[in-house]
């Protein structure tokens, strides 16, 4: 079937002059790629399936012993774990709500003829494309309390943004929502750019107000892009670590991957964290189909 | 309801100029239609007329006041345009809700149900109430659109090449339903054609629009039978009137590249006034005759041959070759031609419309 929907190679082509086939060709680019996923990926997902029922400890030259379902029972018992879980979903509402308010706004207010649009979106995007890293440390001196700039600007003197446990998470996610604002705001403004402008002026003919406009036509027809937005954010937000890791150490900030991160090579723990990160695993898929599900009623509609 | 008067609007954008010095006088409940080429214009002038466009030069008045600093919300017109913009993903109900609902006008339900009831019930698609609007063909499609026009009651409706995206027994249809629409409601209608069919067929009046300029205003008749200039002869018409170089030498039209005679009694005054006879001798004119007044007759005073033939059913359009210009003839579908046949005809003299050579305008209407 896959061959019949190739193309010919052109006979004069130098491919051809190599005795390279369509098929050969086709091989050649997605061999390397199948093999490199297959290595990094299939492998240690499936092998570390079977280290998660086991004690085994990466530290230790012991033999791993099967234990069933033993680890999964105690993590799920755990309420520890259930806190970092709560952390988690917290950290995920308030920054993936704050990026679709601060990238959707944004897109509206791009989607507009205004002078340097072009270099304006671009510096826009910028906070995406540094390192998670980066950003972690150079936020970590703007949170600074007594000469960061931040409290500079606000004039908040020496609040104390990292090491006060309230205020901890909302700064990480403070953080992320600038860095991937970006993001949706670019999704978004695909979505908008797509919006035909004569239905704009059939709603103003209509005499349909600029809010009436905005819930009954930009909306639903931005809705599905906008959801795969969320749901690439929802995804990335939950297994958030090199942020959180980088910018504070509070209990408060704890989140699940921080905490499989310790499990694993802080306490060499390793059967369990592979446990719990299969644990985090079907969370995710779980809640990317809700997503998905809820998508394509969006489509339909 | 409302009459609309468009005093010396020019438009342009950017080095290109849409329109020039343009006015226009649509009375209060009168079918206006606006003809022309694409490009010429016709949709920069509705838009403007709508408020999503403003002049660069020139006022809009509605009612008597001008208009300029309204919006399109202000102005109450509706606008039903040629790509029918239905507000996708909702029902056909709901898109003829829509200009009823906003928060601030909102009316009734009650009030809503009903014009929406009736609203279907004048344009037949009270099946479709609850199709979503992807699912419907595109002259249900256009319904929908003109629908959500009349639902509101405007004081103006302008109409963008409504019909023009749809296949031909439908245009026809929809033709007639916009004609006696427009009769039942009483309404100010703006209609923009590039077809001049729709434009004879609906107009009360019509405009012919020309590189963003009027050329003719007047009524069906009156374009029809009396041209102002070549351009609009030509325009309007299917097939076109025939336009042939000439001479009037004593009462005589004299084409000089075919070589050929026919008689114009009457003169030269009754066709270019009173003023402009004495110096209509001789000089070079363009003589235009409609196809239906040219007629084959076996004593006729100039002999061609049939260059083509094509049957319509109801008549026959002949090209007709005199040397080696043409012209257009229709005759009855009886008539029995065959293509090099040698043919005599003649034409219905008082049906000749004389133009000007060099600037092609009629010398009934050059002052």
């Amino acid at each position: 079937m896959a061959t019949a929907v190739m193309t010919t190679l052109d006979p004069n082509s130098r491919s051809a002059a190599r005795g390279m086939s369509d098929l050969t060709i086709r091989n050649l680019f997605i061999i390397p790629t199948i093999v490199f996923l297959i290595v990094f990926n299939i492998f240690p997902l499936l092998y570390s399936l079977g280290y998660s029922f086991t004690d085994f400890r990466a530290s230790s030259p012991a033999p791993a012993n099967f234990v069933g379902l033993q680890n999964y029972r105690e993590l799920l018992n755990d309420p520890f774990i259930w806190s970092n879980f709560a952390i988690t979903a917290k950290y995920v509402i308030v920054s993936v709500v704050g990026q679709v308010i601060v990238g959707f706004g944004v897109a509206l207010l791009l989607n507009r003829d205004i002078p340097l649009k072009g270099l304006l979106t671009t510096l826009l995007l910028l906070p995406m494309m540094l390192s998670m890293a980066v950003v972690g440390l150079f936020w970590k001196l703007l949170y600074d309390p007594s000469w960061g700039v931040i409290n500079y600007a606000l004039g908040l003197g020496n609040f104390e943004w990292l090491s006060n446990p309230d205020m901890a998470l909302y700064a990480v996610a403070i953080t992320d929502i600038w860095m991937w604002s970006p993001f949706v705001m670019l999704l978004s403004l695909a979505g908008l750019s797509a919006v035909p402008k004569h239905l704009y002026e059939a709603a103003a003919i209509d005499r349909a107000g600029s809010f009436y406009t905005f819930f009954r036509i930009t909306l639903p027809l931005v809705a599905p892009i906008l959801m795969i937005a969320i749901i690439f954010r929802t995804m990335e937000a939950f297994k958030t670590f090199d942020l959180a890791y980088i910018l504070t150490s509070q209990p408060t900030t704890e989140v699940i991957s921080i905490r499989l991160y310790k499990m694993a090579f802080q306490e060499w723990q390793t059967g369990r964290s592979c446990a719990l990160a299969y644990i985090v695993l079907i969370m995710v898929l779980a809640i990317t189909n809700i997503y998905v599900k809820y998508l394509n009623k969006v489509k339909e509609r | 309801m409302a009459h609309i008067q468009l005093k010396n609007i020019s438009k342009s954008f950017g080095n290109h100029t849409a329109l020039t010095g343009l006015n226009l006088d649509i009375a209060d409940g009168e079918f206006f239609v606006l003809l022309g080429e694409t490009g010429a214009g016709k949709t920069t002038t509705l838009r403007m007329i709508a408020g999503l466009e403003k002049p660069t030069e020139g006022q809009v008045f509605i009612d008597g006041v001008d208009v300029a600093d309204w919006g399109a919300a202000e102005r109450d017109v509706a606008l039903v345009l040629q790509q029918y913009s239905l507000y996708p993903r909702y029902t056909v109900r709901e898109n003829l809700e829509f200009p009823l609902k906003p928060k601030i006008r909102r009316l009734p339900d009650a009030e809503i149900k009903d014009r929406v009831a009736r609203a279907a019930k004048t344009l037949r698609i009270e099946h479709l109430l609850d199709r979503k609007t992807d699912r419907l063909s595109g002259g249900e499609m256009q319904r929908v659109s003109i629908g959500r026009a009349i639902v509101r009651k405007p004081r103006v409706f302008l109409m963008d090449e409504p019909l023009s995206a749809l296949d031909a027994k439908l245009r026809e249809a929809l033709r007639t339903e916009l004609k006696n629409l427009q009769i039942q409601l009483g309404a100010t209608f703006l209609f923009v054609t590039h077809d001049q069919i729709e434009a004879m067929s609906m107009g009360d009046k019509v405009g012919v629009l020309n590189h963003g300029r009027i050329v003719q205003t007047g009524t069906p008749h009156e374009i029809y039978n009396n041209p102002r200039d070549t351009y609009v002869a030509s325009f309007v018409g299917s097939p076109p009137m025939n336009l042939i170089d000439g001479r009037l030498i004593n009462n005589r039209a004299v084409m000089a590249p075919m070589n050929f005679e026919l008689p114009l009694s009457g003169g030269a005054k009754g066709f270019g006034g009173a003023k402009t006879g004495a110096a209509t001798e001789g000089r070079p004119l363009v003589f235009g005759i409609r196809p239906e007044d040219v007629y084959l007759e076996s004593g006729a005073p100039v002999e061609a041959r049939v260059h083509d033939v094509e049957n319509h059913g109801v008549e026959k359009i002949l090209t007709l070759r005199v040397g080696d210009t043409t012209l257009r003839a229709t005759v009855s579908a009886r008539t029995d031609v065959a293509i090099e046949q040698s043919v005599r005809f003649a034409w219905n003299a008082d049906k000749v419309v004389l133009f000007d050579k060099g600037s092609g305008v009629s010398l009934r209407h050059a002052s």
